[in-house]
């Protein structure tokens, strides 16, 4: 089973990559306003590049529910357990 | 070059890692920048950071203007001051099945269904036409790919009023107005969609969410593909094939096994597949793609491979041939010497990858696909790699491989004479040196947009631009076919200078490497000398502007007798001809037709 931590590390990575930025650190009360460069497209990028890391995919109601990490770490747990 | 923009690409890691890949490709050296405006039917934006990686991939920094969502139309037909302050070279026309506007209802009668495809296209076209009109850029197109969904069924691909069948009229209709026009080159979403597979292409999410016309793992796909016709379009498009032979144009290896122990023909799976292989390749040859060897192997051992009944490939289809124990970095860079073009035009096939890797790292320029080691796969990979993409053929380049092989047979004449001019004298040549005249536009603006060893101000032009330049009293403009006893060279120079009162300030001139020392530069300059004093003009200005390629060059006007004026701290030199001097090296040896 994956731990919480490990897929903070993960999305921390993906977060990295995409913003290109390793300095990017990452809470469960992180969001994208945090961040300058995550704009709609990074946010694109991000949700893809999460989808793909994890073999999940999102529904559109699931989308609408994301408003910090925290709500997207819920759902990826969730969703891998599934 | 990065390998990961290379086919076939990964597409999740150019999504998440493109900002760090655009990083490291601009660090890498010089670039061409183009103005390309996307004028979208869906979100671009995606689009064009993908662009941007294929086109520095390749040496071409692009400067964007992008539409606003799904104002192609307004964008291109109405007055647009951004848009024309930007002047593009390029627009690239963004827009997929989700913009079609007048698809036939479900009671609409033929004649109905073809009003539609009338109106349909004729929006489209006037888009081409204004953008034409206004900016003498080069189009590029996305056809249709086929419906998400066809409520007809099977029915809707021959029933006039199914979408499939309306689609498939419209992708006729726009492939004829590109086959007919100058400046407007198809994307072919039609056949990428299928190749990705439209199952994966549709991805109605990513539509609703972001107003994506397709899932973005198709993204990469589609730029590498726009990319494509946008390095064609600057002449920067592979020209020569380097192969190697054992284990890539037959099974096995001949030094070893003898004719009779390779494998190719249809014994085995294995022979079919370096048959097939052997076809696509020939193939190439016959568009115009130069072939060479580069092979580890006795000369001897190497050519009887090509004597098998069932090669396809024959020694003479090869414009240089290296069979030796030399690193193959070497044998490429002779290759490319002794045809006269740009390392960078070179893609080198082989199926070891110690060699792959020894070229990649030693001539960073030559393109080396990842070939694997499986033969089944090597078409795929060249052909979806779009390494020699082209916007047209023309019968130069269907004609191109004798050319090669005629200067083959002219490099063992030259040794029978005296002296060069005997040999010379000996080949026959005639030439036409004529005004811009209306058939040869095309062949004129391919020549002019490729040449880069062999031109002193490298400067580009559209083929509005040269149609333009043709028909201007301001102007004179040459081109010089070449002629001689083995054979038709077709057009290979061109010179364009600018009239201003009685100077003439050459701003063109370039030549064909492939007809270099036939004293074919002094008969163009002849021509241009009586042309300017027939317009009373009484010097020629000549320029220099050096390249990393045309160092060839930077004596020519030197040697043509001009005098030197100025010499700038950029390295460009500025020259001068009195025309009412006597001609200094005025000997040619061509029979001139004008």
């Amino acid at each position: 089973m994956i731990s919480e931590e490990m897929i903070l590390d993960k999305f921390t990575q993906i977060l990295r990559d995409v913003l290109d930025n390793d300095t990017v650190e990452v809470s469960r009360e992180t969001t994208a306003a945090d961040y300058p460069d995550w704009d709609s497209l990074a946010h694109i990028n991000i949700i893809v590049a999460i989808e793909n890391q994890f073999g999940i995919k999102f529904n559109l109601t699931e989308m609408k529910g994301f408003h910090t990490v925290g709500d997207m770490l819920d759902r990826i747990k969730s969703k891998i357990r599934s | 070059m990065d390998s990961r923009l290379q086919y076939p690409f990964n597409p999740h890691e150019l999504l998440r890692k493109k900002k760090a890949i655009r990083r490291a490709l601009l660090d890498q050296g010089e670039f061409e920048e183009k103005r390309i405006a996307i004028l979208g039917g869906s979100t671009s934006a995606e689009i064009r950071d993908m662009l941007e990686l294929f086109l520095l991939n390749v040496g071409i920094r692009p400067v964007f203007y992008e539409s606003e969502y799904n104002r192609f139309y307004e964008d291109a037909v109405f007055d647009n001051p951004q848009l024309d302050q930007f002047a593009p070279e390029i627009v690239y026309i963004h827009t997929t099945t989700v913009n079609i506007r007048h698809s036939p209802s479900l009671s609409a009668t033929p004649q109905e269904a073809d009003e539609a495809l009338q109106q349909e296209f004729g929006r489209f076209r006037s888009v081409w036409e204004q953008l034409s009109a206004k900016y003498s850029c080069s189009i590029i197109q996305n056809n249709f790919e086929p419906p998400h969904c066809r409520i007809l069924g099977n029915l809707d691909c021959y029933d006039h009023r199914g979408l499939t069948r309306f689609i498939s009229e419209l992708n006729r209709l726009f492939s004829e107005a590109a086959s007919n026009s100058k400046n407007l080159y198809i994307n072919d979403i039609n056949y990428l969609s299928a190749w990705f597979g439209l199952e994966r292409w549709y991805d109605k999410q990513f539509w609703y969410s972001y107003k994506y016309a397709m899932n973005c793992e198709a993204i990469p796909l589609l730029a590498h593909s726009v990319a494509a016709i946008v390095r064609a379009l600057y002449g920067k498009s592979g020209k020569c094939l380097v192969l190697d032979l054992d284990n890539t144009l037959w099974g096995g290896v001949i030094g070893d096994e003898g004719l009779g122990g390779i494998r190719i023909g249809s014994e085995s799976a294995e022979a079919e597949a370096y048959s097939g292989f052997q076809q696509y390749v020939k193939g190439l040859n016959e568009r115009g793609i130069l072939l060479a060897v580069s092979s580890k192997n006795e000369t001897d051992a190497a050519k009887e491979g090509f004597s098998h009944q069932d090669s396809i490939l024959s020694l003479t289809d090869f414009s240089s041939f290296r069979a030796n124990w030399e690193p193959k970095s070497e044998n490429v860079r002779e290759i490319a010497k002794e045809l006269n073009i740009g390392i960078d035009s070179l893609v080198f096939v082989d199926d070891n990858p110690v060699e792959r890797e020894l070229v990649r790292s030693q001539e960073p320029e030559v393109t080396v696909p990842e070939m694997g080691d499986n033969i089944a796969g090597y078409i795929n990979l060249l052909d979806k790699g779009l390494y020699f993409e082209t916007v047209s053929l023309s019968g130069d380049d269907l004609q191109r491989g004798s050319f090669y092989a005629s200067s083959r047979a002219l490099a063992s004449e030259e040794k029978k004479f005296a002296t060069y001019d005997d040999f010379l004298s000996s080949l026959h040549m005639t030439a036409e040196i004529r005004p811009f005249s209306p058939d040869y536009l095309d062949r004129i603006t391919q020549l002019v947009n490729k040449t880069n060893q062999f031109n002193l101000t490298t400067r580009r032009y559209s083929i509005a631009e040269i149609a333009a330049i043709s028909l201007d009293s301001n102007y004179i403009t040459l081109y010089g076919r070449l002629r001689d006893k083995f054979g038709d060279h077709g057009l290979i120079s061109v010179i364009i200078g600018r009239q201003d009162k009685d100077r003439l300030h050459i701003e063109t001139w370039l030549m064909s490497c492939r007809v270099l020392k036939r004293s074919m530069e002094t008969a163009m300059f002849d021509a241009l000398s009586r042309s300017a004093r027939m317009k009373g003009i009484n010097s020629l200005l000549g320029y220099y502007i050096p390249t990393p390629k045309n160092g060839m060059v930077c004596n020519h006007y030197r040697n043509m007798g001009f005098e030197s004026v100025e010499n700038s701290e950029d390295g460009a030199t500025f020259w001068q001809f009195d025309l009412n001097d006597a001609l200094k090296n005025s000997i040619f040896f061509i029979e001139v037709e004008s």
